[in-house]
Protein backbone atom coordinates (compact mmCIF):
# COMPACT_ATOMS: atom_id res chain seq x y z
CA UNK A 1 0.00 0.00 0.00
CA UNK A 2 1.77 2.94 -1.03
CA UNK A 3 -1.01 5.94 -0.08
CA UNK A 4 -1.69 6.13 3.52
CA UNK A 5 -4.95 8.74 3.25
CA UNK A 6 -8.20 8.79 1.27
CA UNK A 7 -9.40 11.83 -0.07
CA UNK A 8 -13.46 12.24 -0.69
CA UNK A 9 -12.36 14.96 -3.03
CA UNK A 10 -8.78 16.27 -3.96
CA UNK A 11 -9.92 20.14 -2.86
CA UNK A 12 -10.79 18.40 0.66
CA UNK A 13 -9.14 20.25 3.79
CA UNK A 14 -9.08 16.56 5.65
CA UNK A 15 -8.31 13.35 4.24
CA UNK A 16 -8.81 10.35 6.43
CA UNK A 17 -5.94 7.88 7.57
CA UNK A 18 -6.05 4.50 6.18
CA UNK A 19 -3.95 3.30 8.76
CA UNK A 20 -1.95 4.23 12.45
CA UNK A 21 0.14 7.00 10.71
CA UNK A 22 3.40 8.22 12.91
CA UNK A 23 4.59 11.59 13.70
CA UNK A 24 6.89 12.59 10.89
CA UNK A 25 6.16 10.15 8.38
CA UNK A 26 5.86 11.84 4.68
CA UNK A 27 2.39 10.41 3.58
CA UNK A 28 0.66 9.94 0.20
CA UNK A 29 -2.60 11.50 -0.11
CA UNK A 30 -5.05 9.69 -3.26
CA UNK A 31 -8.35 9.77 -3.56
CA UNK A 32 -10.82 6.90 -3.99
CA UNK A 33 -10.42 6.62 -7.47
CA UNK A 34 -6.65 6.14 -7.07
CA UNK A 35 -6.05 9.65 -8.24
CA UNK A 36 -2.87 10.71 -6.14
CA UNK A 37 -3.48 14.44 -4.29
CA UNK A 38 -0.49 15.09 -2.27
CA UNK A 39 1.73 14.20 0.06
CA UNK A 40 1.61 15.74 3.93
CA UNK A 41 4.39 15.33 6.46
CA UNK A 42 2.69 14.00 9.99
CA UNK A 43 3.22 16.62 12.57
CA UNK A 44 0.76 14.00 15.16
CA UNK A 45 0.38 10.46 15.64
CA UNK A 46 -2.81 9.94 13.47
CA UNK A 47 -4.73 6.58 14.29
CA UNK A 48 -6.62 4.85 11.62
CA UNK A 49 -9.79 6.09 10.46
CA UNK A 50 -9.25 9.74 11.66
CA UNK A 51 -8.70 12.85 10.09
CA UNK A 52 -5.29 14.66 8.74
CA UNK A 53 -5.53 18.21 7.71
CA UNK A 54 -4.30 18.40 3.90
CA UNK A 55 -3.48 22.42 4.43
CA UNK A 56 -3.44 24.94 7.32
CA UNK A 57 -7.03 25.51 8.86
CA UNK A 58 -7.65 28.81 10.77
CA UNK A 59 -9.60 29.02 13.83
CA UNK A 60 -13.02 29.75 12.75
CA UNK A 61 -12.74 28.56 9.06
CA UNK A 62 -15.40 25.91 7.52
CA UNK A 63 -14.00 22.32 7.06
CA UNK A 64 -14.85 20.66 4.36
CA UNK A 65 -14.65 16.92 3.57
CA UNK A 66 -17.24 15.19 1.09
CA UNK A 67 -16.43 18.64 -0.96
CA UNK A 68 -19.46 19.70 2.01
CA UNK A 69 -18.93 21.41 5.29
CA UNK A 70 -18.72 18.84 8.20
CA UNK A 71 -17.98 21.57 10.72
CA UNK A 72 -16.37 24.45 11.86
CA UNK A 73 -12.75 24.82 13.22
CA UNK A 74 -12.14 26.18 16.62
CA UNK A 75 -8.28 25.75 16.44
CA UNK A 76 -6.02 26.29 14.02
CA UNK A 77 -5.16 22.92 12.44
CA UNK A 78 -1.50 22.91 10.62
CA UNK A 79 -1.45 20.95 7.28
CA UNK A 80 -0.47 16.99 8.28
CA UNK A 81 -1.86 17.77 12.00
CA UNK A 82 -4.25 15.65 13.41
CA UNK A 83 -7.89 16.96 12.51
CA UNK A 84 -11.13 15.77 15.61
CA UNK A 85 -12.99 16.76 18.46
CA UNK A 86 -10.59 18.71 19.78
CA UNK A 87 -10.46 20.96 16.94
CA UNK A 88 -13.59 21.12 15.05
CA UNK A 89 -17.00 21.32 16.18
CA UNK A 90 -20.73 20.85 14.40
CA UNK A 91 -22.63 23.50 13.15
CA UNK A 92 -25.73 22.03 13.44
CA UNK A 93 -26.40 21.13 17.44
CA UNK A 94 -24.39 23.86 19.93
CA UNK B 1 -21.05 -7.18 -13.03
CA UNK B 2 -23.65 -8.63 -11.21
CA UNK B 3 -26.87 -7.71 -12.45
CA UNK B 4 -29.10 -8.25 -9.73
CA UNK B 5 -31.47 -10.04 -12.65
CA UNK B 6 -29.35 -12.89 -12.74
CA UNK B 7 -29.43 -13.93 -9.20
CA UNK B 8 -30.89 -16.84 -8.58
CA UNK B 9 -33.49 -16.43 -5.79
CA UNK B 10 -35.30 -18.77 -3.84
CA UNK B 11 -37.57 -18.37 -1.30
CA UNK B 12 -41.02 -19.01 0.17
CA UNK B 13 -44.14 -18.09 -1.11
CA UNK B 14 -46.63 -16.64 1.58
CA UNK B 15 -50.73 -16.63 0.50
CA UNK B 16 -50.20 -12.87 -0.23
CA UNK B 17 -47.83 -13.40 -2.92
CA UNK B 18 -44.14 -11.96 -1.23
CA UNK B 19 -41.69 -14.16 -0.88
CA UNK B 20 -39.77 -14.93 2.63
CA UNK B 21 -36.11 -16.17 2.70
CA UNK B 22 -36.71 -17.72 6.38
CA UNK B 23 -39.18 -19.45 7.51
CA UNK B 24 -40.36 -19.00 10.89
CA UNK B 25 -43.36 -20.10 13.18
CA UNK B 26 -43.34 -16.94 15.74
CA UNK B 27 -44.72 -16.33 18.92
CA UNK B 28 -45.11 -12.82 19.26
CA UNK B 29 -46.15 -11.37 23.07
CA UNK B 30 -48.97 -8.60 23.04
CA UNK B 31 -47.22 -6.99 26.00
CA UNK B 32 -44.48 -7.53 29.01
CA UNK B 33 -46.71 -9.65 30.59
CA UNK B 34 -47.07 -12.77 27.91
CA UNK B 35 -43.32 -13.40 27.85
CA UNK B 36 -43.23 -15.85 30.55
CA UNK B 37 -45.77 -17.73 28.45
CA UNK B 38 -44.21 -17.13 24.84
CA UNK B 39 -40.85 -18.19 26.37
CA UNK B 40 -42.23 -21.03 27.76
CA UNK B 41 -44.34 -22.12 24.48
CA UNK B 42 -41.09 -21.66 22.52
CA UNK B 43 -39.15 -24.27 24.54
CA UNK B 44 -41.70 -26.89 24.45
CA UNK B 45 -41.67 -26.38 20.28
CA UNK B 46 -38.83 -27.14 18.42
CA UNK B 47 -38.48 -24.41 15.55
CA UNK B 48 -40.39 -22.03 17.23
CA UNK B 49 -39.25 -18.26 18.31
CA UNK B 50 -40.27 -15.93 21.17
CA UNK B 51 -40.38 -12.10 20.52
CA UNK B 52 -40.22 -11.28 23.98
CA UNK B 53 -39.90 -6.92 24.37
CA UNK B 54 -40.64 -4.95 28.06
CA UNK B 55 -44.25 -2.60 26.08
CA UNK B 56 -47.37 -3.02 25.35
CA UNK B 57 -49.28 -1.91 28.33
CA UNK B 58 -50.83 1.34 29.00
CA UNK B 59 -49.85 2.73 25.94
CA UNK B 60 -51.91 4.65 24.00
CA UNK B 61 -52.00 7.36 20.56
CA UNK B 62 -49.10 6.98 17.96
CA UNK B 63 -46.83 5.06 20.38
CA UNK B 64 -49.68 2.34 20.72
CA UNK B 65 -50.53 2.21 16.81
CA UNK B 66 -46.56 2.10 16.45
CA UNK B 67 -46.32 -0.89 18.84
CA UNK B 68 -49.63 -2.86 17.42
CA UNK B 69 -47.89 -2.21 14.23
CA UNK B 70 -44.68 -3.27 14.67
CA UNK B 71 -45.56 -6.49 16.69
CA UNK B 72 -48.44 -7.15 13.89
CA UNK B 73 -45.48 -6.18 10.79
CA UNK B 74 -43.78 -9.28 12.49
CA UNK B 75 -46.25 -11.49 12.13
CA UNK B 76 -47.16 -10.23 8.78
CA UNK B 77 -43.40 -10.27 7.06
CA UNK B 78 -42.56 -12.86 4.64
CA UNK B 79 -39.89 -14.62 6.78
CA UNK B 80 -42.78 -16.14 9.25
CA UNK B 81 -44.75 -19.04 8.26
CA UNK B 82 -47.35 -18.65 10.84
CA UNK B 83 -47.59 -17.11 14.19
CA UNK B 84 -49.42 -17.21 17.83
CA UNK B 85 -50.09 -14.45 19.57
CA UNK B 86 -50.35 -14.60 23.24
CA UNK B 87 -51.97 -11.42 25.18
CA UNK B 88 -53.09 -10.98 29.06
CA UNK B 89 -56.56 -9.92 27.49
CA UNK B 90 -58.58 -10.73 24.37
CA UNK B 91 -59.16 -7.48 22.89
CA UNK B 92 -55.50 -6.45 22.21
CA UNK B 93 -54.25 -9.84 21.11
CA UNK B 94 -57.13 -9.97 18.56
CA UNK B 95 -55.93 -6.52 17.15
CA UNK B 96 -52.74 -8.02 15.86
CA UNK B 97 -53.83 -11.65 14.93
CA UNK B 98 -56.44 -9.65 12.58
CA UNK B 99 -53.87 -7.84 11.17
CA UNK B 100 -51.37 -10.81 10.77
CA UNK B 101 -54.43 -12.84 9.30
CA UNK B 102 -54.93 -10.62 6.37
CA UNK B 103 -51.91 -12.12 4.91
CA UNK B 104 -53.36 -15.25 4.64
CA UNK B 105 -51.08 -17.27 6.71
CA UNK B 106 -51.67 -19.29 9.62
CA UNK B 107 -52.36 -16.80 12.87
CA UNK B 108 -53.94 -17.74 16.21
CA UNK B 109 -53.68 -15.34 19.34
CA UNK B 110 -54.53 -16.72 23.27
CA UNK B 111 -55.39 -14.70 26.34
CA UNK B 112 -54.21 -15.83 29.61
CA UNK B 113 -57.05 -14.01 31.72
CA UNK B 114 -59.15 -16.84 33.34
CA UNK B 115 -56.80 -19.26 31.96
CA UNK B 116 -53.67 -18.07 33.53
CA UNK B 117 -50.11 -18.91 32.20
CA UNK B 118 -50.42 -23.15 32.46
CA UNK B 119 -53.28 -23.87 30.35
CA UNK B 120 -52.96 -21.07 27.89
CA UNK B 121 -48.96 -22.58 27.32
CA UNK B 122 -50.59 -25.99 26.62
CA UNK B 123 -53.34 -24.42 24.13
CA UNK B 124 -50.74 -22.07 22.39
CA UNK B 125 -48.27 -24.62 22.42
CA UNK B 126 -50.38 -27.54 20.59
CA UNK B 127 -51.28 -24.58 17.81
CA UNK B 128 -47.77 -24.02 17.21
CA UNK B 129 -46.53 -27.52 17.12
CA UNK B 130 -49.46 -28.23 14.19
CA UNK B 131 -47.79 -24.77 12.76
CA UNK B 132 -44.41 -25.73 12.62
CA UNK B 133 -45.57 -29.21 11.12
CA UNK B 134 -47.21 -27.44 8.42
CA UNK B 135 -44.17 -24.79 7.87
CA UNK B 136 -41.79 -27.69 7.89
CA UNK B 137 -43.05 -28.70 4.23
CA UNK B 138 -42.86 -25.35 3.00
CA UNK B 139 -40.65 -25.66 -0.03
CA UNK B 140 -38.67 -22.76 -1.63
CA UNK B 141 -39.39 -21.96 -5.04
CA UNK B 142 -37.55 -19.18 -7.68
CA UNK B 143 -38.47 -15.89 -7.66
CA UNK B 144 -37.38 -12.74 -8.90
CA UNK B 145 -35.55 -9.42 -8.03
CA UNK B 146 -38.42 -7.44 -8.43
CA UNK B 147 -40.55 -9.08 -5.79
CA UNK B 148 -37.31 -8.62 -3.23
CA UNK B 149 -38.13 -6.02 0.19
CA UNK B 150 -34.88 -5.36 1.84
CA UNK B 151 -33.58 -2.38 3.60
CA UNK B 152 -30.30 -1.64 4.92
CA UNK B 153 -29.07 0.64 8.02
CA UNK B 154 -25.42 1.40 9.11
CA UNK B 155 -23.90 1.03 12.79
CA UNK B 156 -21.34 2.00 15.14
CA UNK B 157 -20.22 4.14 11.95
CA UNK B 158 -16.41 5.67 11.33
CA UNK B 159 -14.96 7.60 8.61
CA UNK B 160 -14.72 3.44 6.64
CA UNK B 161 -17.93 3.46 6.43
CA UNK B 162 -18.36 6.72 4.67
CA UNK B 163 -15.45 6.12 2.45
CA UNK B 164 -16.53 2.18 1.62
CA UNK B 165 -18.97 0.04 3.01
CA UNK B 166 -22.19 2.73 2.63
CA UNK B 167 -21.22 3.42 -1.04
CA UNK B 168 -21.02 -0.13 -1.74
CA UNK B 169 -24.62 -0.49 -0.19
CA UNK B 170 -25.49 2.64 -2.47
CA UNK B 171 -23.61 0.64 -5.55
CA UNK B 172 -25.62 -2.44 -5.23
CA UNK B 173 -28.88 -0.05 -3.84
CA UNK B 174 -28.47 1.33 -7.37
CA UNK B 175 -28.51 -1.84 -9.33
CA UNK B 176 -30.99 -3.46 -7.24
CA UNK B 177 -33.74 -0.37 -7.45
CA UNK B 178 -32.96 -0.40 -11.46
CA UNK B 179 -33.98 -3.84 -11.29
CA UNK B 180 -37.22 -3.49 -9.14
CA UNK B 181 -36.57 -4.49 -6.01
CA UNK B 182 -38.08 -2.70 -2.97
CA UNK B 183 -35.66 -1.10 -0.73
CA UNK B 184 -36.27 1.11 2.76
CA UNK B 185 -33.73 3.14 4.47
CA UNK B 186 -34.01 6.06 7.35
CA UNK B 187 -32.26 6.99 9.94
CA UNK B 188 -34.12 10.41 10.68
CA UNK B 189 -31.65 12.40 12.86
CA UNK B 190 -28.61 11.13 11.19
CA UNK B 191 -28.86 13.28 7.65
CA UNK B 192 -28.35 16.12 9.48
CA UNK B 193 -26.13 18.08 7.66
CA UNK B 194 -26.95 16.02 4.51
CA UNK B 195 -30.99 16.61 4.54
CA UNK B 196 -30.82 18.86 1.69
CA UNK B 197 -29.10 15.95 -0.51
CA UNK B 198 -31.71 13.53 0.82
CA UNK B 199 -34.52 15.89 -0.34
CA UNK B 200 -32.79 16.23 -4.03
CA UNK B 201 -32.77 13.15 -4.27
CA UNK B 202 -36.65 12.63 -3.27
CA UNK B 203 -38.79 11.84 -7.11
CA UNK B 204 -41.49 14.77 -5.85
CA UNK B 205 -41.53 17.34 -3.93
CA UNK B 206 -44.73 16.02 -1.96
CA UNK B 207 -41.99 12.71 -1.09
CA UNK B 208 -39.39 15.72 -0.14
CA UNK B 209 -41.78 17.97 2.34
CA UNK B 210 -42.99 14.98 4.15
CA UNK B 211 -39.44 13.56 4.66
CA UNK B 212 -38.83 17.31 5.56
CA UNK B 213 -41.35 17.14 8.05
CA UNK B 214 -40.49 14.47 10.11
CA UNK B 215 -36.53 15.60 9.79
CA UNK B 216 -38.04 18.71 11.61
CA UNK B 217 -40.31 16.98 14.03
CA UNK B 218 -37.50 15.38 15.28
CA UNK B 219 -35.15 18.33 15.45
CA UNK B 220 -37.91 20.13 17.40
CA UNK B 221 -38.26 17.30 19.35
CA UNK B 222 -34.28 17.72 20.70
CA UNK B 223 -35.03 21.23 21.24
CA UNK B 224 -38.03 20.76 23.44
CA UNK B 225 -36.06 18.61 26.07
CA UNK B 226 -34.02 21.83 26.14
CA UNK B 227 -30.95 20.10 24.83
CA UNK B 228 -28.88 19.31 22.14
CA UNK B 229 -27.30 15.57 20.61
CA UNK B 230 -24.00 16.38 21.16
CA UNK B 231 -22.83 13.01 23.19
CA UNK B 232 -24.75 10.79 21.62
CA UNK B 233 -24.75 11.82 17.73
CA UNK B 234 -22.24 11.08 16.97
CA UNK B 235 -21.85 8.52 19.49
CA UNK B 236 -18.68 7.71 21.35
CA UNK B 237 -17.68 4.76 19.26
CA UNK B 238 -18.05 6.74 16.18
CA UNK B 239 -15.80 9.44 17.68
CA UNK B 240 -13.48 6.74 18.66
CA UNK B 241 -13.48 5.81 14.80
CA UNK B 242 -12.21 9.49 14.02
CA UNK B 243 -16.11 10.86 13.48
CA UNK B 244 -15.97 14.27 14.61
CA UNK B 245 -19.28 15.84 14.12
CA UNK B 246 -23.28 14.89 12.91
CA UNK B 247 -22.53 16.63 9.68
CA UNK B 248 -19.48 14.20 8.50
CA UNK B 249 -21.49 11.31 10.03
CA UNK B 250 -24.43 12.24 7.80
CA UNK B 251 -22.84 12.51 4.72
CA UNK B 252 -21.24 9.24 5.14
CA UNK B 253 -24.32 7.49 6.31
CA UNK B 254 -26.77 9.00 3.29
CA UNK B 255 -24.05 7.15 0.81
CA UNK B 256 -26.04 4.27 1.38
CA UNK B 257 -28.53 5.41 -0.92
CA UNK B 258 -26.38 5.90 -3.89
CA UNK B 259 -27.62 8.02 -6.61
CA UNK B 260 -30.71 6.35 -5.97
CA UNK B 261 -34.25 8.11 -6.55
CA UNK B 262 -36.35 8.29 -3.13
CA UNK B 263 -39.54 7.11 -4.63
CA UNK B 264 -41.52 7.78 -1.27
CA UNK B 265 -41.64 8.45 2.28
CA UNK B 266 -42.83 5.88 5.17
CA UNK B 267 -43.65 6.59 8.56
CA UNK B 268 -42.04 4.33 10.74
CA UNK B 269 -43.19 0.11 10.59
CA UNK B 270 -45.39 1.06 7.23
CA UNK B 271 -44.76 -1.20 4.46
CA UNK B 272 -43.52 0.50 1.18
CA UNK B 273 -46.47 0.98 -1.28
CA UNK B 274 -44.34 0.93 -4.61
CA UNK B 275 -40.72 -0.66 -5.50
CA UNK B 276 -37.47 1.48 -5.12
CA UNK B 277 -35.96 3.32 -2.10
CA UNK B 278 -38.23 4.44 0.34
CA UNK B 279 -37.02 6.58 3.22
CA UNK B 280 -38.42 5.01 6.78
CA UNK B 281 -38.67 7.49 9.37
CA UNK B 282 -36.96 5.81 12.35
CA UNK B 283 -34.77 6.22 14.98
CA UNK B 284 -30.55 5.93 14.47
CA UNK B 285 -30.14 2.96 17.29
CA UNK B 286 -29.78 -0.16 15.62
CA UNK B 287 -32.06 -2.52 16.93
CA UNK B 288 -35.00 0.23 16.88
CA UNK B 289 -34.27 1.03 13.18
CA UNK B 290 -33.92 -3.06 11.49
CA UNK B 291 -37.03 -4.33 13.81
CA UNK B 292 -39.14 -1.59 12.33
CA UNK B 293 -37.53 -3.01 9.04
CA UNK B 294 -39.06 -5.76 9.82
CA UNK B 295 -42.16 -4.75 10.53
CA UNK B 296 -42.24 -3.15 7.24
CA UNK B 297 -41.99 -6.13 5.17
CA UNK B 298 -38.14 -6.26 4.71
CA UNK B 299 -36.62 -9.87 4.14
CA UNK B 300 -33.16 -9.32 4.17
CA UNK B 301 -30.82 -6.49 5.36
CA UNK B 302 -27.62 -4.96 4.79
CA UNK B 303 -25.80 -3.70 7.82
CA UNK B 304 -22.75 -1.24 7.25
CA UNK B 305 -20.40 -1.22 10.06
CA UNK B 306 -17.19 0.35 11.29
CA UNK B 307 -16.07 0.22 14.60
CA UNK B 308 -18.34 -3.32 15.28
CA UNK B 309 -21.93 -3.20 15.56
CA UNK B 310 -22.63 -6.66 16.21
CA UNK B 311 -26.45 -6.12 15.79
CA UNK B 312 -28.66 -8.92 14.55
CA UNK B 313 -32.57 -9.49 14.37
CA UNK B 314 -35.05 -12.63 14.77
CA UNK B 315 -37.11 -12.33 11.95
CA UNK B 316 -34.87 -11.26 9.01
CA UNK B 317 -30.90 -12.18 8.37
CA UNK B 318 -28.39 -9.30 8.97
CA UNK B 319 -25.65 -9.14 6.69
CA UNK B 320 -22.44 -7.15 7.66
CA UNK B 321 -20.31 -5.73 6.04
CA UNK B 322 -17.08 -3.94 7.26
CA UNK B 323 -14.17 -2.18 5.65
CA UNK B 324 -12.22 -1.23 8.81
CA UNK B 325 -9.25 -3.54 8.51
CA UNK B 326 -9.00 -3.72 12.16
CA UNK B 327 -12.74 -4.34 13.18
CA UNK B 328 -12.15 -7.06 10.33
CA UNK B 329 -9.26 -8.47 12.03
CA UNK B 330 -10.30 -8.10 15.62
CA UNK B 331 -14.28 -9.23 15.47
CA UNK B 332 -13.87 -11.44 11.97
CA UNK B 333 -16.73 -13.62 13.75
CA UNK B 334 -19.37 -10.73 12.97
CA UNK B 335 -19.08 -10.19 9.75
CA UNK B 336 -20.42 -11.70 6.58
CA UNK B 337 -18.33 -9.37 4.07
CA UNK B 338 -15.02 -8.22 4.03
CA UNK B 339 -14.85 -4.74 1.98
CA UNK B 340 -11.18 -3.39 3.69
CA UNK B 341 -9.35 -3.85 0.30
CA UNK B 342 -11.39 -0.97 -0.81
CA UNK B 343 -9.26 1.00 1.64
CA UNK B 344 -6.04 -0.64 -0.26
CA UNK B 345 -7.28 0.65 -3.38
CA UNK B 346 -7.29 -3.57 -4.36
CA UNK B 347 -10.72 -3.25 -4.96
CA UNK B 348 -13.35 -1.45 -6.95
CA UNK B 349 -17.13 0.29 -5.82
CA UNK B 350 -18.31 -2.00 -8.30
CA UNK B 351 -16.49 -5.06 -7.33
CA UNK B 352 -17.61 -4.16 -3.57
CA UNK B 353 -20.88 -4.10 -4.79
CA UNK B 354 -20.75 -7.33 -6.66
CA UNK B 355 -19.78 -9.58 -3.05
CA UNK B 356 -22.61 -7.77 -1.46
CA UNK B 357 -24.90 -8.97 -4.25
CA UNK B 358 -23.58 -12.10 -3.95
CA UNK B 359 -23.57 -12.49 -0.35
CA UNK B 360 -27.28 -11.25 -0.77
CA UNK B 361 -27.75 -14.13 -3.01
CA UNK B 362 -26.31 -16.47 -0.62
CA UNK B 363 -28.16 -15.27 2.21
CA UNK B 364 -31.57 -15.55 0.45
CA UNK B 365 -31.18 -18.88 -0.22
CA UNK B 366 -30.38 -20.15 3.02
CA UNK B 367 -26.52 -19.14 4.49
CA UNK B 368 -26.59 -17.89 7.86
CA UNK B 369 -25.45 -14.94 8.54
CA UNK B 370 -22.67 -14.01 11.04
CA UNK B 371 -25.42 -12.55 13.69
CA UNK B 372 -27.82 -15.60 13.09
CA UNK B 373 -25.18 -17.87 13.70
CA UNK B 374 -23.94 -16.08 16.74
CA UNK B 375 -27.60 -16.20 18.36
CA UNK B 376 -28.49 -12.44 17.90
CA UNK B 377 -31.48 -11.78 18.46
CA UNK B 378 -32.22 -7.92 18.93
CA UNK B 379 -35.81 -7.37 18.81
CA UNK B 380 -36.47 -3.77 20.29
CA UNK B 381 -39.68 -1.64 19.73
CA UNK B 382 -39.77 1.82 19.05
CA UNK B 383 -41.36 4.04 21.89
CA UNK B 384 -42.09 7.64 21.16
CA UNK B 385 -43.21 8.76 24.82
CA UNK B 386 -44.24 7.33 27.94
CA UNK B 387 -47.22 5.64 28.97
CA UNK B 388 -50.18 6.44 30.36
Amino acid sequence: MKHGILMHRPDDDVGVAVADLPTGAEVGAITLEGAPVRAVTLVNDVPLGHKVAMRDIATGKDVIEYGRVIGVAVQDARQGSHVHTHCIKTKRWA
Amino acid sequence: MISPRDLQLWGYKRPDGRFGVRNHVLIIPVDDLSNAAAEAVQHNIKGTMALTHPYGRLQFGADLELTFRTLAGQGRNPNCAAAVVIGIEPKWTERIVTEIAKTGKPCTGFSIERSGDLKTIEAASRAAKEFVHAASECRREPFSVAQLTMSTKCGESDTTSGLASNPTVGRAFERLAEAGATLIFGETTEVTGGEDIIMELCETPDVAARFKAAFDDYQALVKSQGVSLVGSQPTEGNIRGGLSTIEEKALGNIQKAGRCTIVDFLEPAHEPRKPGLSFMDSSSAAAEMVTLCAAAGSVVHFFTTGQGNIIGNPVIPVIKLSANPLTVATMPEHIDVDLSALLRIEMTLDQAADAALQMLERTINGRLTAAEVLRHHEFVLTKLYRSA
